[in-house]
């Protein structure tokens, strides 16, 4: 596999003979391995050694032609160039992307650990272990049907033709368990959980085999649940998934677009209950995928998207922010069309509960722990969601586990009906937030 | 009295260092025989049970309208390829983008020093996999110069900015207006140690629209879109005025519409792309990958009831032009058409090849994988239920008070059967007449149950194009369906 350095010199020279001055690259080269394993034994174990590129050609005219390929010897890297420079006459004519200003800025400073990989067979034999573990935690649980373990190391990289050349190395391992319950008469319960971190020996292989099965336990009672308006409290997990998919609310690509619950004049308005405070932070401690650069080169930082209820700032590419007066935040990705995306979310703590918001005294509370088929159920541009979830009805502390049922509501009411804000945050690969409380959401079950 | 010839001369190890194995990379051709048949042979010498190794080469590139303008050319090079080792019923899959023989070779290492075995050393013979002679799918259905004949990048962008033109002549209260297309070229080889050498090169198009209407706090957004996967000038042939009415119509009566309300009803699900609920509800749960899991709840009951008697339903790569169409599958197998249910009456499973090793069920051509980076699994080509006898009167005619699911949104089902999917439009049914548009319903049930409550089929089966995310990536899919009824469903709303 060739080095970035090489690629760099594929670049230049395949430019060079295609009489291209002005081009950029960001790519990346991954090297995973993954095992799933089925009652004790390696179901399928997956390998793979990939390189992908994406380069953006400008021509004479000053348009962009993109092209992307995993072909990255020197025949790739020149096909790819010519691609990206015929594809260069249909570029658009207006809001031309551009490198970013800030493409060759110091990035930070931030103390990664690569861990190295480990042999597959560590990987099959602590997997095996943990669904040994689970099996074993309680009679209902009879299979572990959705489980794996992964590695993966990846090299990323951005370079351009004005001396840009940025690059970075991580290492991440990852876990999940989903069980599965069977007991006779009763219907069969799944739950599960999910760890990510830079290496297996980092993994809280423990705290993920203890959730699982704890969850697992709590949805073996099961009920229907009555139809009706509830306070919800949101997992951090959940309320971070929701928030995700709404997030054309604070990106700035979506408000040109004229594609957001936004516009550019929003700033500065209310869009959620003074309890909440929302930034994005690609280089919080906590966010085990921390990258210093996005990908137009710009440094990453940490955004105030929302404070104490008032939408703060938009999310940036170096297009977004030149057409709307701001500095780039580093949250793009190139493309034909530069997007821009969050990173790493960090809702900050609230106050501690009162008897109203405590999950111990509160009556009649539905409690969910995590949101599903967001890809289907999530109307972004209305601002409209109905969500099935795993969560449960809560009653002085008792929780019963609902059967089946859906959460709807209009996102931008949610946010201004958030009534408390819970002082612990919890840790999720998305990032940190903590349980959030909000009044008067429609539930739809079959009780 | 016969002279016995002599035998071919045998290969050791040691000649792998000699010979040139290169083939060419810009062609999957029989060229690629000796390459192939030779990595195999190494692999069933180390002792791996079976091995197959996938090539692909692709071209894709999408274009997007914005408004006025070609907002995104994006195209797309793919150059990979992906070895799998079966050692009993375990295996691993190994994906690199080098296609040259060391890199195959590597690759192979790779995956059989996972499954703990080691390629032969020195001076060890080897006995190289006797290939069938290529079934070339792409020669002899006179695909290999489809590429050539698909419009180039200018044309996609008059296309496009056309059909944007003429939905902003169309539609009211228009915030924004999308129209977008893609093509995805793919050529493919696979070769297995039970001498399998098959080719093929597959051809998706997909156009399509994405209106977002807006007035005052009102808003709708109404998608549309259209699949082909056998004529390189489709995106010419595209209808997008009479599609333009539609888009339009539907997003103008959905723009102030009411929100649903919450309950269970009985319901009219729209022929087309109203068979995501059989796509999502059953059709997954009859791949083998779920009996494997113990996720479905179809398990052992080949031959036995499992839906209402007036359903049947079919699983196919073979209909013409349609999205999930497939010559052969990613194993290299044809595709074929495959009874699921008849009369309400289980019949088979989909099963790709080491489904059919782990569970018993017979392959049915249905191995598939989004490109190289994944090992093949069972999954669906076109999936529809078939027409029944009743009219649409008599659907709607039956029904007091429930809803009519014209359009879809995606769906899913989670590992106990259970599924859920999204409408992007709908209408109140009251005393068998249409009488509001509704928005921001889900439907949610269990597969087990709602599939003995389809209980009406019209006559009017019709296909739409979609694409299905799962173990194996994202492939092409057809769904479809007649105009149905579901007796009684979930409808979550506010």
């Amino acid at each position: 596999m060739p080095t970035i350095q090489d690629i760099a010199t594929y670049a230049e020279t395949s430019a060079k003979k295609l009489g291209i001055a002005k081009y950029d690259v960001y790519g990346s080269s991954v090297d995973e391995t993954s095992v799933q394993v089925d009652k004790g034994d390696p179901k399928q174990v997956k390998a793979s050694n990939r390189s992908s590129v994406i380069v953006r050609v400008w021509n004479g005219d000053g348009k962009v032609g993109v092209t992307s390929t995993s072909d990255v010897d020197p025949t790739g890297m020149t096909l790819a160039l010519e691609t990206a420079q015929e594809a260069s006459a249909f570029g658009v004519a207006e809001h031309i992307p551009d490198f970013s200003p800030e493409a060759t800025a110091p990035t930070a400073e931030v103390p990664v650990e690569q861990v190295p990989p480990v042999p597959v067979g560590d990987l099959v034999s602590t997997l095996v272990n943990l669904e040994k573990q689970l099996l074993d935690a309680h009679p209902a649980i009879a299979s572990v049907p959705y489980n794996g373990l992964a590695q993966r190391d990846i090299n990323r990289f951005y370079i351009n033709s004005a001396g840009a050349l940025r690059h970075e190395a991580r290492s991440y391992a990852s876990l999940y368990l989903y069980t599965k319950t069977e007991e006779e008469g009763r219907k069969p319960r799944s739950a599960g959980a999910i760890r990510v971190d830079r290496g297996l020996s980092r993994l809280d292989l423990q705290g993920c085999l203890q959730e699982a099965t704890e969850k697992t336990i709590s949805h073996l009672n099961y009920a229907k649940v009555k139809s009706g308006k509830y306070r919800v409290v949101f997992s951090g997990e959940a309320f971070l998934s929701l928030l995700g998919a709404f997030s054309n609310l604070y990106n700035a690509q979506s408000i040109l677009d004229k594609r957001s619950l936004s516009t550019p004049d929003s700033l500065g308005s209310t869009v959620a209950s003074p309890l909440l405070s929302v930034y994005d932070d690609a280089l919080h401690p906590e966010n085990v995928s921390a990258e210093t650069f996005d990908g137009e080169g710009t440094p990453t930082r940490r955004v105030a998207l929302i404070e104490q209820g008032i939408l703060t700032q938009f999310l940036h590419s170096a297009g977004t922010a030149k057409r709307m007066g701001a500095s780039p935040t580093g949250h793009a990705s190139i493309g034909a069309k530069v997007s821009v995306g969050p990173s790493f979310y960090h809702v900050l703590p609230g106050e501690a509960a009162n008897a109203d918001f405590s999950l111990d005294t509160a009556d009649q509370v539905i409690f969910i722990d995590e949101l599903q088929a967001l890809h289907a159920g999530v109307n972004a541009l209305q601002g409209s969601f109905s969500l099935p979830f795993d969560g449960w009805l809560v009653n002085q502390g008792e929780r019963v586990s609902i059967e089946s049922a859906t959460v709807a509501g209009d996102f931008r009411d949610l946010l201004k009906a958030i009534a408390h804000v819970e002082p612990e945050v919890e840790i999720t690969p998305g990032g940190l937030c903590p349980r959030i409380w909000v009044e008067n959401l429609s539930i739809t079950g079959d009780g | 009295m016969t002279v016995a010839t002599s035998p071919a001369p045998l290969l050791k190890t040691n000649d792998l260092l000699v010979r040139d194995y290169s083939a060419p990379r810009d062609r999957f051709d029989q060229s690629w025989e000796a390459t192939l048949a030779t990595l195999l042979g190494l692999g069933r010498a180390a002792g791996a049970d079976f091995i197959e190794f996938f090539l692909e080469r692709s071209n894709f590139i999408s274009c997007q309208a914005e408004d006025d303008i070609i907002s995104s050319l994006s195209p797309r090079i793919i150059t990979g390829a992906g070895v799998r080792v079966f050692l009993g019923k375990a295996d691993c899959y190994v994906s690199t983008n080098d296609l040259s023989f060391a890199g195959l070779k590597v690759a192979l290492d790779k995956a059989l020093s996972i499954m703990g075995l080691t390629l032969p050393g020195p001076a060890t013979n080897i006995a190289e996999i006797n290939l069938e002679l290529m079934r070339d799918y792409a020669s002899v259905r006179g695909k290999d110069n489809w590429l050539a004949q698909c419009s180039p990048m200018q044309e996609m962008g008059d296309v496009l900015l056309a059909a944007n033109n003429a939905l902003a002549q169309t539609a009211d209260h228009v915030q924004s207006r999308r129209a977008a297309y893609f093509r995805d070229w793919q050529e493919v080889l696979v070769a297995a140690s039970d001498g399998t050498f098959a080719r093929d090169i597959r051809l998706t198009q997909s156009v399509g629209y994405n209106l977002l209407c807006a007035d005052g706090e009102h808003r709708s957004s109404i998608g549309q879109r259209s699949g082909d996967t056998s004529n390189p000038g489709f995106l010419r042939s595209w209808d997008y005025q009479s599609i333009a009415e539609t888009v339009a119509e539907s997003a103008g009566k959905m723009l102030y519409a009411d929100y649903v309300e919450s309950g269970s009803y009985p319901v009219v699900m729209a022929n087309k792309f109203g068979g995501v609920i059989f796509h999502e509800a059953c059709g997954h749960l009859l791949e083998t990958t779920q009996i494997e899991r113990g996720t479905t709840p179809f398990i052992n009951k080949k031959g036995e009831k499992i839906a209402h008697e007036n359903l049947t339903a079919w699983d196919e790569g073979l209909s013409p032009d349609a999205f999930g169409t497939i010559d052969m599958d990613d194993e290299g197998m044809p595709a074929q058409r495959t009874l699921l249910i008849e009369n309400g009456v289980l019949k088979n499973f989909l099963s790709d090849r080491a489904g059919s090793m782990r569970t018993g069920h017979p392959r049915t051509g249905s191995g598939r994988r989004q490109g190289y980076t994944y090992a093949a699994a069972s999954r669906m080509r076109n999936t529809y239920i078939a027409p029944g006898d009743y009219s649409l009167d008599e659907l709607f005619g039956s029904i007091d008070k429930g809803i009519y699911c014209k359009k879809m949104g995606g769906g899913s089902v989670g590992a106990t059967g259970q599924f859920n999917f999204a409408v992007d439009e709908a209408y109140l049914i009251e005393n068998g007449k249409l009488t509001k548009p509704l928005k921001g319903a889900t439907l949610i049930g269990e597969a087990t149950e709602i599939m003995d409550k389809i209980s009406m089929c019209s006559n009017d089966l019709g296909l739409a194009a979609g694409f299905c995310g799962s173990i194996s990536g994202s492939v092409y899919v057809t769904v479809g369906q007649p105009h149905l009824k579901v007796d009684s469903i979930t409808v979550g709303g506010r």
